[in-house]
């Protein structure tokens, strides 16, 4: 559809329906469940980054007054990979992964037995870089993984390696007159949410488990809980807490299993509850990279042939994010020869979780500093470079398919003529530019709509709101029924309260679960026009929806009074009972989200110290359902994209153990770093949505890397090709530059 | 967090008499001003269980004046105070930059100099500044008072000279006369809420022709404790703090530090660092110390 409609709910900016709660401090995250006889867990973690483990004896913890269940490895028989990670088995794989756990009657006195749980190890070398891990003769991090499960091939710590190819990539290069190429790395960052995993689970004799959790996915929650238990779905109810940021790493489990599983065996409720230490130590975070790029093009700017060799730390088990890296990394461009190839790379580091836009930021990071250094050699605006290469409507994406419209041009033309873009950068400043790309999910979700014998709406769904999605199901939800949006309530469900919904990820919520919501309003819109064709005796089709009341259609004779939503609603007992609309799909069409940022920043020459002066971002969103949130979006996207390279990474020592796990060495920006992130929503709407939503999330983190790097390179006159530009970094390049 | 004890005596002889006898009795025992390190090291690195003892609530660790000599400053004194007090800040200016650095605003209601001297952290930001202004430390225990300079305070990482019977009361500091200036500056990767990678704290006084007459510099995070720096100070003095003079006091500064490579910044770093720092302390001081 997505055809221009008069909006009145859509593109304005209401108070979300969680914000009252969150301010006053009233809401309930993941720790604030406390239940009677609950007991506290706590994980004891390997202090080896790299270690088998010969044996675990929990005897000591048992015996201590206070405890009462203790659990290792053997304790979590299914979940794979996940199961191992959850706890570890035959060898732990990183510095802080859990290896057994105690439930007592204090969070002290759990701690205490900690120190009583016996743990035999033999210290294996780690494996920390990429470099490390694909030398010849290098540790295996998995004995028996080989690349793409080939086992005619020896083992080894690629897990897998995937391939995109188009054209003739030496003719292309042959053909092109300027040719650049570089090697860049970016560093293990964490997502950085607010709010530390919790959890609280409690176990009945019949063995139905109830699990409260901040989590972006309680479906998720269950199915993975289930499976490392081998237990069945319907065993366990996973209700979901508000949450505390989660920016793809409340995707996966961690404490769940293990707390059900000492539940189980104390017989009472167990809290978890994670140190901020613990969540850098072992969640998370994502894939640090080793990536090169190649770029070949015209002297007008056409390129004629682009490469991409890529590796992503997948931490300790695979399943790196090389696959959307891969699948993002030359996606704004229109080729027609181009190689990608991607690896899955083993580590002894934590299993990598979904961290915004997951793989994209440091594939692109790689491109798009090729792409800055390809425009200087052309002595070409770097803009118009890439104008001159844009995918639009009609391209072939490099992973396959043929974009549908598609808001890249518009994005870049909007930029071209941005005050903040025609005003060059002040004296002494850089200015670096670069695209950003996600591709946007769709997937499973449902919705429920309930209306109140008042008119009052509830929205019931299943997707945990990360980034105000509530307030975007209310707004699509009044736009659609004609009725304020304050008449409008929406709730995210547990797994026994709604249908089910994919997790909170791959920014598909607004465009999904917004298709839910949409189509169970026009279920409840139908209904309401039968229970007033009911009322007036008139035929179903005789009856119009508009501005939140039914009226007969045009040219009907009938004289009757429009009757409203509450009049329907409080009648509804006469008319056929109470009014539900309902709805679930697999949403097809995410829609792509492209981006353009641009960078000013000054260097302090002397201490090596990046200051950020200005930012601003240019991106499609289709249809900004709530501009503010829209906008929110991408300024935390930005700010999160910023700290990735200007300071943000795991620092290890020797043996493997992380050095700065906490935020006071893990240098995420603090508000007084960071400019005013402009913003500009561009709108191409979206085909596959009936108000034309793309997905907005993840996005706005991809660019801010390269265009902070380009801007660098622009202020110092030479390029720092890896990442954090830190201060000791900066600081060693010019002394080597002047 | 591991169980403890928690007691507020209610006169510094009933202080010195706890902890004599939670010395004597071998009770680990801590002494609390603002707590701003003490409870974040009890819920992260250093759990076990304590007494602590606080002298917050003292008058004499609250005593705030400014003499013709001596500008006195009680331990306890938060932050906060010290920030908003315009006659310090005119006196001090860079000594009450470096109480604005601990922590956050927030943080500040409670944070104290006397704090984060007793923490004696080599990145405490108010110790340079505290050398640069010549500061002594005026310490009570079971022996009676003593005075000892800042400088001889802290004796290494997490270490100082008071006796598990002593606590400090407060801060001598000359009160600053004729063309006298301060300036304490420190070096973060971000803007705020972060600790010292390195900082150099400057006071120096200007006779009407501009001439440098006496100067002192302190220098953090650069040894296992904040350093006077001779050197620096001798290279500003009888010159007009001009860039010169300011490039030796860098380069005394640089050779005087011994840092470590951490997570916070190489060996490298630091020592160039720590000048940089030094020479802008310095113009600031000097820019003072003329206005």
């Amino acid at each position: 559809m997505a055809e221009a409609v008069d909006l009145k709910a859509i593109g304005t900016r209401p108070v979300r329906p969680d914000g009252v709660e969150k301010v006053t401090g009233r809401a309930n995250f993941g720790a604030d469940l406390n239940l009677p006889g609950m007991l506290h867990g706590k994980i004891l973690r390997s202090p080896h980054a790299h270690a088998r483990i010969k044996s675990v004896d929990l005897s000591g913890a048992l015996a201590m007054d206070g405890v009462l269940a203790a659990v290792s490895g053997k304790d979590i028989p299914g979940g794979g990979d996940l199961g191992d990670n959850v706890l570890a088995k035959d060898k732990a794989l990183y510095h802080g992964h859990a290896v057994a756990a105690v439930a007592a009657r204090s969070a002290y006195i759990a701690e205490l037995a900690l120190d009583e749980i016996k743990v035999e190890y033999e210290v294996l070398n780690p494996v920390m870089s990429i470099d490390d891990a694909i030398a010849d003769g290098a540790t295996l991090v998995n004995e028996s993984l080989h690349t793409n499960g080939d086992t005619s091939q020896p083992a080894s710590n690629i897990a897998a390696i995937t391939k995109f190819e188009r054209g003739d990539v030496d003719q292309g290069f042959a053909d092109a007159d300027v040719v650049v190429e570089g090697e860049y790395r970016v560093p293990t960052a964490h997502q950085g949410y607010i709010e530390p995993h919790a959890c609280t689970a409690t176990i009945n004799e019949e063995g139905k488990a109830t699990v409260w959790c901040c989590t972006q996915g309680q479906f998720d929650v269950r199915s993975m809980t289930a499976n490392c238990l081998n237990k069945q779905v319907s065993d366990i109810r996973v209700i979901p807490s508000e949450i505390g940021g989660g920016f793809g790493g409340k995707t996966t489990i961690y404490l769940e299993p293990v707390a059900v599983k000492l539940s189980e065996i104390s017989g009472r409720p167990v809290k978890m509850v994670m140190s901020r230490e613990e969540v850098f130590r072992a969640t998370g975070p994502t894939s640090a990279t080793l990536c090169r790029a190649k770029v070949g093009a015209k002297k007008d700017g056409t390129i004629t042939a682009a490469t991409a060799w890529l590796a992503y730390e997948a931490g300790a088990f695979a399943g790196a994010p090389v696959g959307p890296g891969c699948m993002s990394v030359l996606a704004p461009y229109d080729l027609e020869n181009f190689r990608i190839e991607g690896h899955d790379v083993l580590v002894t580091k934590p299993k990598v979780a979904a961290y915004r836009a997951p793989g994209a930021p440091q594939s692109m990071h790689a491109m798009e500093c090729a792409i800055d250094e390809l425009a200087r050699k052309l002595d070409m605006d770097p803009i118009d470079l890439r104008l001159k290469n844009a995918a639009d409507e009609g391209t072939v994406a490099p992973y396959g398919p043929q974009f549908p419209a598609i808001g890249l041009r518009a994005c870049l033309e909007a930029a071209k003529v941005h005050p903040n873009y025609t005003t060059p950068p002040a004296e002494g400043q850089g200015r670096g530019v670069a695209v950003g790309f996600w591709f946007n999910i769709g997937m499973q979700s449902s919705a429920e709509i309930r209306i109140a014998e008042n008119g009052a709406v509830t929205i019931m769904e299943g997707s945990p709101d990360i980034g105000g999605s509530r307030a975007s199901m209310c707004l699509m939800a009044a736009e659609t029924l004609g009725i304020p949006y304050e008449n409008i309530n929406a709730h995210v469900g547990d797994t026994e309260a709604t249908g089910y919904c994919n997790t909170t990820g791959g920014s598909r919520t607004t465009f999904a679960t917004g298709m839910a919501v949409i189509e169970a309003c026009e279920d409840i819109i139908a209904q309401c026009k039968e229970r007033a064709a009911l009322t007036w005796e008139l035929d179903v089709d005789q009856v119009d929806w508009e501005d939140g009341q039914a009226i007969p259609k045009p040219g009907v004779n009938a004289d009757v009074k429009p009757l409203s939503l509450a009049d329907i609603a409080r009648s509804a007992g006469r008319t056929g009972g109470p009014l539900l609309g309902r709805a679930s799909l697999n949403a097809q069409g995410p829609g792509a989200s492209f981006s353009v940022n641009w960078t000013d920043v000054e260097v302090d020459r002397e201490t090596g110290k990046v200051d950020v002066k200005a930012f601003t971002g240019v991106q499609d969103a289709g249809r900004a359902i709530h501009p503010s949130y829209v906008e929110g979006q991408m300024q935390g996207g930005a700010v999160q994209g910023l700290g990735w390279a200007l300071n943000e990474e795991y620092i290890y020592d020797a043996d493997g153990v992380m050095e700065n796990a906490g935020f006071l060495d893990y240098r995420v920006p603090v508000t007084s770093d960071m400019p005013m992130i402009d913003t500009q929503i561009v709108e191409v709407p979206n085909p596959s949505h009936p108000y034309g939503v793309r997905g907005v999330g993840e996005t706005p983190i991809v660019a801010p890397l390269a265009a902070t790097s380009n801007a660098v390179r622009d202020a110092l006159g030479f390029r720092i090709n890896d990442l954090p530009l830190s201060p000791p970094r900066v600081l060693a390049a010019i002394d080597e530059n002047e | 967090m591991g169980d403890y004890a928690y007691a507020a005596p209610a006169t510094v002889d009933s202080t010195v008499e706890l902890l004599s006898s939670s010395a004597n009795s071998g009770t680990r025992t801590q002494v609390l001003a603002g707590g701003t390190d003490v409870l974040v090291q009890m819920r992260s690195t250093d759990r076990g269980a304590r007494l602590i003892v606080d002298i917050k609530q003292l008058a004499e660790t609250n005593v705030l004046s400014v003499g013709e000599d001596e500008i006195y400053i009680g331990a306890a004194i938060p932050s906060a105070i010290l920030n908003e007090n315009a006659e310090l800040k005119g006196l001090l200016p860079g000594l009450i930059e470096s109480a604005d650095l601990i922590g956050s605003t927030q943080i500040q209601g409670r944070a104290s100099i006397g704090g984060n001297l007793c923490n004696s952290s080599p990145a405490g930001d108010t110790i340079p500044a505290l050398i640069a202004n010549s500061a002594v430390c005026h310490i009570v225990g079971a022996d009676g008072e003593r005075d000892v300079p800042v400088e001889d305070f802290v004796t290494g990482v997490g270490t100082n000279c008071m006796a598990p019977h002593e606590f400090l009361l407060g801060l001598r500091v000359p009160t600053p006369k004729g063309n006298t200036g301060d300036a304490y500056l420190r070096f973060i990767p971000r803007t705020e809420m972060d600790i010292a990678v390195a900082g150099a704290g400057v006071r120096l006084t200007l006779d009407d022709s501009g001439a440098c007459t006496a100067a002192r510099v302190g220098i953090g995070a650069v040894a296992p404790t904040a350093l006077v720096v001779s050197e620096a100070a001798d290279a500003l003095i009888g010159t007009q703090v001009d860039d010169d003079a300011l490039n030796a006091a860098a380069d005394a500064c640089s050779a005087a530090a011994s840092p470590i490579s951490d997570k916070r910044g190489t060996v490298e770093y630091r020592i160039k660092v720590v000048g940089v720092l030094c020479k802008r302390a310095g113009a600031i001081a000097r820019d003072r110390a003329k206005a």
